[in-house]
C-alpha cells in the first residue's frame, strides 16, 4: 500500500539518531517558552526560529515541528496551572482545567490533556498522510485563478471562524497584504515603499512582525496590568495518573474531540479554536453520568474533549499548507516562512520533488508528538515550578531572546530598530482591539495572491470574469461568499458574539 | 459629537490614514492595466479597499458600540518606551552604531544594560535581583548562542577584545 510504503520512508528519514535528539530539543525548547505565561505559539515559534538556521533542512523542519508541539502542549500547561490561555484555543481548556487544579487535580487535568493531545496527534498525523497524496493531485489541477480564489477563501475563512470583529478583522487582512507588497516587485524589480532604505527592498521580515506585535505587543501590555495575583497551583499536586474513573470518562470524550478536530482542521482557516469550542459545546451538551462532576466545575471530558480536538486540528491544518502551500492560519503562516527560510517553498511541489523530507516530516509530527508526552509527564513538576517565577525576572529574558533572535535572522541591527517598531504598533493594535493573527496570514499571503492574481489576468488578457467561469475557482469564491453571509445573518451573528465575549 | 465606540472609531481611521497612503503611494509606480499589472495595480487596489474598510468601521463607531463606549483607556508609556528602549539599547550596544559614535560594547554588556532597563519598567526594582538575572542571561546566552549554535555575536567590547 501506498500509505504504508510513504510512512515508511518518512520514518526512516526521521529515525535517526540526530533528528529524534532535534525532535526532543524542539519539544523540550518549545515547551520551556511555551508555558511562559503571556506567550503563545506565534511568539514561541519566532523566537526559537533562529535555533535552526544552522541545522539541515529535514532535521530543522523536525525541530520545528517538536518546537510547534512543545508551544502548544506549554500553552495548555498555562491555562490549566494559571487560568491563562496562552492562546485562543486553551480558552475553554481553561473553564474545567483551572477549576481541576483549584481541587488539586492539576496532575490528572494535565495528563488528560497530553495524553487527548497524543491520541489525537496520532490520528491527525495519519489522516495527514492518507489525504496528503490525492489531494497534491487536486493541487496540480489548479491554475494561478483557483490559487487566488484559494487564498481569499483561506483568509475569509481564517477571520470567519476565528476573530471578534468581523470588518475589523479583514481591515487587518489588507492590511497585512498591503505591508507584503514593501520591499523590491518580483516582477519589475521596482523598489516598492522602500524609502530608499536598503533594507527595506528584501521586505519586512516575518520574525521582525511577529516578534514586535506577538513578543513585545503583548510584553507591554502585561506589564500595563499591574501583577494581578494569579493563583499558581504548586504544592497541591498529588498524584498525576488519572484514576480509572477518570480514563472511564476521558475516553469517549477524546474520541469525539478527536474526531471532531480532524475534520475542522482541514477547512481554511483551520479551527483549532473552532474545533475547541465546538468539543466543549458537545461534552457539555451529553449528560452527566451519576456523581460525576459537572461542567464547569472541574470535568475532566472539559479538558479532554478540546485538548484533544485542537490538537487533531492544529495537525490536519497541516493538511492545506503542505498540498497546496497555503498556510491556514498564523502558526502555519510562520511555518511557511521558517521553509523559505531553508529554501523550501510549501506546495505540492514538495511531495514529488522531495518526498523524503515530504514524508519526514510527517512522521517527524508522529515523533513530536510522542516526544511530547515521554518528556511532558514526568516532568511536570518542572514546568510547574517554572510557572512560579516571578514575571519581573521573566519578561527581561523574553525581550533578550526576541532581540537575539531577531538579529540573528539576518545579522543586521536594522532589524532590531524594526521589532522595536513594530513593538508599538503591536500595542497600538491591543488598545485598538485589532486583532493580530489575521495580519500576520495576510503578510505572508500578500506577494503569493499578488502573483497568482497578475499570472491569471494575464492568462485571461484582463477579464476579471475568469474568476467565476472557471468551475473551480467559482465554487471557491461562492464558498467564500456564503460563509460571509452565513455569518452576517442575525442568528448566527448573535450566536458567534457570544462565544466570543469569552475570550 | 460623542462617540459610541472610541476603539472602533480610532482602527478605522488607522485603515483609512494608512490605506490611502499606500493607495497614494501605489500611484507613483506605475499601475498599468489588468492584463499588464504594473507594480501598483495590487498596492493601488488594497489601498483603496482598506480606505474603504477604515470609512465604515469609523463611521460605524459613530452609530452603535458598547455602552461603554468602548474606551481605549490610558496608554501604558512607561513600559511601551522601557520595553522597547531596553530592545533598542541591546542592539545599540552589543554592535555599536557609527553613525552617532557608539562603540561596539559586545553581548555581555549589552545583556546588562538591556535587563536592567527593562526591569525598571516592572513593579520592584531591586538592584541584587537585577544583577544576578543579567549575569544568569549573559552566561546562558554565551553558552547557548555563542558556543552551542555558532551565532556570530560579539561578546566583549572591540576596544578590549581588539
Amino acid at each position: 500500500m501506498d500509505l504504508i510504503n510513504n510512512l515508511t520512508l518518512g520514518f526512516g528519514v526521521a529515525f535517526t539518531a540526530q533528528n529524534l535528539l532535534y525532535a526532543f530539543i524542539g519539544c523540550l525548547l518549545g515547551t520551556l517558552i511555551g508555558v511562559l505565561p503571556g506567550i503563545g505559539p506565534v511568539a514561541t515559534i519566532a523566537m526559537l526560529l533562529p535555533a535552526t538556521y544552522a541545522l539541515p533542512p529535514v532535521a530543522a523542519l523536525i525541530m520545528l515541528a517538536g518546537i510547534y508541539y512543545g508551544a502548544q502542549y506549554g500553552g495548555s500547561t498555562t491555562a490549566i496551572l494559571v487560568n491563562l490561555p496562552g492562546e485562543s484555543s486553551s480558552v475553554v481548556t481553561v473553564i474545567d482545567g483551572y477549576q481541576m487544579a483549584r481541587k488539586g487535580r492539576a496532575g490528572p487535568a494535565l495528563a488528560a490533556a497530553g495524553l487527548g493531545s497524543f491520541f489525537a496527534g496520532c490520528v491527525g498525523t495519519l489522516i495527514l498522510a492518507a489525504f496528503a497524496a490525492p489531494l497534491t493531485e487536486v493541487a496540480f489541477k489548479f491554475g494561478p485563478a483557483e490559487y487566488f480564489s484559494l487564498m481569499i477563501l483561506g483568509l475569509i475563512g481564517a477571520v470567519v471562524l476565528a476573530s471578534g470583529s468581523l470588518l475589523k478583522a479583514l481591515g487587518m487582512i489588507v492590511l497585512g497584504l498591503l505591508m507584503g507588497m514593501i520591499g523590491t516587485d518580483v516582477n519589475s524589480g521596482v523598489p516598492r515603499y522602500s524609502f530608499d532604505i536598503p533594507e527595506l527592498t528584501d521586505g519586512i521580515g516575518f520574525v521582525v512582525i511577529a516578534m514586535g506585535v506577538f513578543g513585545y505587543g503583548e510584553i507591554i501590555s502585561n506589564l500595563s496590568h499591574s501583577e494581578e495575583k494569579r493563583e499558581v497551583f504548586t504544592g497541591k499536586i498529588q498524584g498525576l495518573l488519572p484514576t480509572k474513573e477518570d480514563f472511564k470518562n476521558m475516553v469517549p470524550a477524546v474520541l469525539r474531540g478527536t474526531a471532531l478536530g480532524s475534520a475542522l482542521g482541514i477547512l481554511p482557516g483551520g479551527g483549532a479554536l473552532l474545533s475547541a469550542f465546538a468539543a466543549y459545546t458537545i461534552e457539555k451538551k451529553t449528560t452527566l453520568k451519576p456523581g460525576e462532576v459537572p461542567f464547569g466545575k472541574g470535568n475532566i471530558r472539559g479538558v479532554a474533549a478540546p485538548e484533544s480536538a485542537n490538537n487533531a486540528g492544529s495537525q490536519t491544518s497541516f493538511i492545506p499548507l503542505l498540498t497546496l502551500g497555503i498556510p491556514p492560519n498564523a502558526v502555519m503562516a510562520l511555518m511557511v516562512g521558517a521553509m523559505t527560510i531553508h529554501n523550501i517553498q510549501p506546495g505540492p511541489q514538495v511531495m514529488t520533488s522531495n518526498p523524503e523530507l515530504f514524508w519526514g516530516l510527517i512522521a517527524s509530527m508522529w515523533i513530536g508528538n510522542a516526544m511530547l508526552i515521554i518528556l511532558n509527564l514526568p516532568l511536570i513538576g518542572i514546568w510547574i515550578r517554572l510557572l512560579t517565577v516571578p514575571y519581573r525576572w521573566l519578561f527581561p529574558a523574553i525581550i533578550l531572546f526576541c532581540a537575539i533572535g531577531v538579529y540573528s535572522t539576518n545579522n543586521n541591527t536594522f532589524d532590531i530598530w524594526m521589532v522595536a517598531l513594530f513593538g508599538a504598533i503591536g500595542y497600538m493594535f491591543i488598545k485598538l482591539g485589532l486583532e493580530p493573527a489575521p495580519l500576520l496570514l495576510g503578510f505572508i499571503l500578500g506577494p503569493m495572491m499578488e502573483e497568482n492574481l497578475r499570472r491569471a489576468l494575464l492568462l485571461s488578457r484582463g477579464d476579471w470574469s475568469v474568476f467565476v467561469t472557471r468551475p473551480l475557482s467559482a465554487t471557491l469564491l461562492a464558498l467564500a461568499v456564503l460563509l460571509l453571509v452565513v455569518v452576517m445573518l442575525p442568528a448566527v451573528k448573535n450566536k458567534r458574539e457570544e462565544a466570543f465575549v469569552e475570550d | 459629537m460623542l462617540l459610541k465606540s472610541q476603539k472602533d472609531f480610532f482602527s478605522g481611521l488607522l485603515f483609512l490614514t494608512v490605506g490611502s497612503a499606500f493607495a497614494y503611494g501605489a500611484t507613483t509606480y506605475q499601475v498599468g492595466t489588468g492584463a499588464r499589472m504594473g507594480p501598483g495595480y495590487f498596492p493601488l487596489m488594497l489601498g483603496v479597499i482598506l480606505a474603504l474598510m477604515g470609512a465604515v468601521i469609523a463611521v460605524r463607531a459613530l452609530i452603535s458600540g458598547a455602552p461603554d463606549g468602548d474606551r481605549i483607556g490610558a496608554i501604558a508609556w512607561r513600559p511601551l518606551l522601557l520595553v522597547l528602549g531596553a530592545n533598542v539599547t541591546f542592539g545599540a550596544l552589543m554592535i555599536g552604531v557609527p553613525a552617532i559614535g557608539i562603540p561596539q560594547f559586545g553581548l555581555v554588556v549589552a545583556i546588562f544594560a538591556q535587563v536592567a532597563i527593562a526591569s525598571l519598567a516592572g513593579e520592584k526594582f531591586i538592584v541584587k535581583e537585577v544583577l544576578v538575572l543579567s549575569l544568569i542571561l549573559s552566561v546562558g546566552s554565551y553558552l547557548a548562542f555563542v558556543k552551542l549554535l555558532g551565532l556570530q555575536f560579539p561578546v566583549w567590547p572591540a576596544f578590549i577584545a581588539g
